[in-house]
């Protein structure tokens, strides 16, 4: 059955349309995980079950969290309080929740169903994943080590605080 | 044997995913949303790998798609360093508020 793919691509593009043509960043963001859980769903569908783990955990779950911190650490002051009432709104929610709603149903349908509501693809399973990344790919698990290092490295060097920039307004 | 998906529809989604990304990174000033447009790109280009490593039945497009994650992660991490800094300099998000350098 193709049509879970189809429906999934068709949820996808249009959150991440809605997702770049909203004007507040925490309705974009909303629509923005909407449609990374659409692209994990397209990619249990292809066949790769654990990179759809990966989508979800990594990109919907630690990387948008880490859009929501620094959206946290912008907007400060006492208008916060007004605009949370107004995120609470109906029309700021009901989006993205119809469309994960359908992505559910989807996977409601393939737990449930006998796999009918999965194409013939060939599943490529973690394990043959894990052979190949650690046997002939070795040297990217040291590379992509290396990359982690140093991004942790580069963001709590940008991150810091200028000590010397207060001393400075102090005298 | 059921029908498989055939390879140019899931490439056309990470084509048009991807250009949906790139109009955004053009058309949005604020430099959060160009983040989030960037991270949409690299989305679409791991789609890609994804797509191609099903038709063909390989965990190559899979080794490929982790790779991209795992860059995808760390330039997350740098760039909203980055953000934060801007926005401590210029107290705006507004990117065309850099547009002088000193020196």
């Amino acid at each position: 059955m193709n049509a879970t793919f189809y429906i999934a691509s068709s949820v996808a593009l249009v959150s991440t349309i809605l997702a770049i043509t909203r004007l507040n960043a925490v309705h974009s963001l909303l629509y923005m995980i909407t449609s990374l859980l659409a692209g994990s769903l397209i990619f249990f569908v292809l066949g790769a079950p654990y990179i759809a783990a990966l989508q979800t955990i990594v990109y919907a779950g630690a990387i948008m969290v880490l859009f929501i911190f620094v959206i946290m650490m912008l907007n400060q002051g006492p208008e916060t309080a007004v605009q949370e009432r107004a995120w609470l709104a109906p029309g700021a929610w009901i989006g993205p929740s119809l469309l994960t709603a359908t992505l559910f149903f989807q996977v409601v349908l393939i737990v449930r169903g006998d796999g009918s509501w999965l194409p013939g693809t060939k599943v490529v399973e973690p394990k043959e994943v894990s052979i190949a990344l650690f046997g002939p790919y070795i040297l990217v698990i040291e590379l992509a080590s290396m990359l982690l290092l140093s991004g942790l490295i580069g963001a709590y060097h940008l991150g810091r605080r200028e000590p010397d920039r207060s001393e400075e307004q102090r005298s | 044997m059921m029908a498989h998906i055939p390879m140019e529809h899931g490439l056309m989604l990470a084509a048009a995913l991807f250009c949906v990304g790139f109009v955004g990174l053009l058309v949005r000033r604020n430099i959060l949303y160009m983040l989030m447009c960037v991270e949409i790109m690299l989305n679409a280009a791991g789609m890609a790998f994804v797509v191609a490593g099903s038709r063909w039945e390989h965990a190559d497009g899979q080794i490929m798609y982790l790779i991209i994650l795992t860059m995808a992660a760390a330039e997350v991490a740098v760039a909203l360093a980055l953000v934060l800094r801007f926005y401590r300099q210029f107290q705006t998000l507004d990117a065309d508020a850099a547009n002088t350098m000193r020196g």
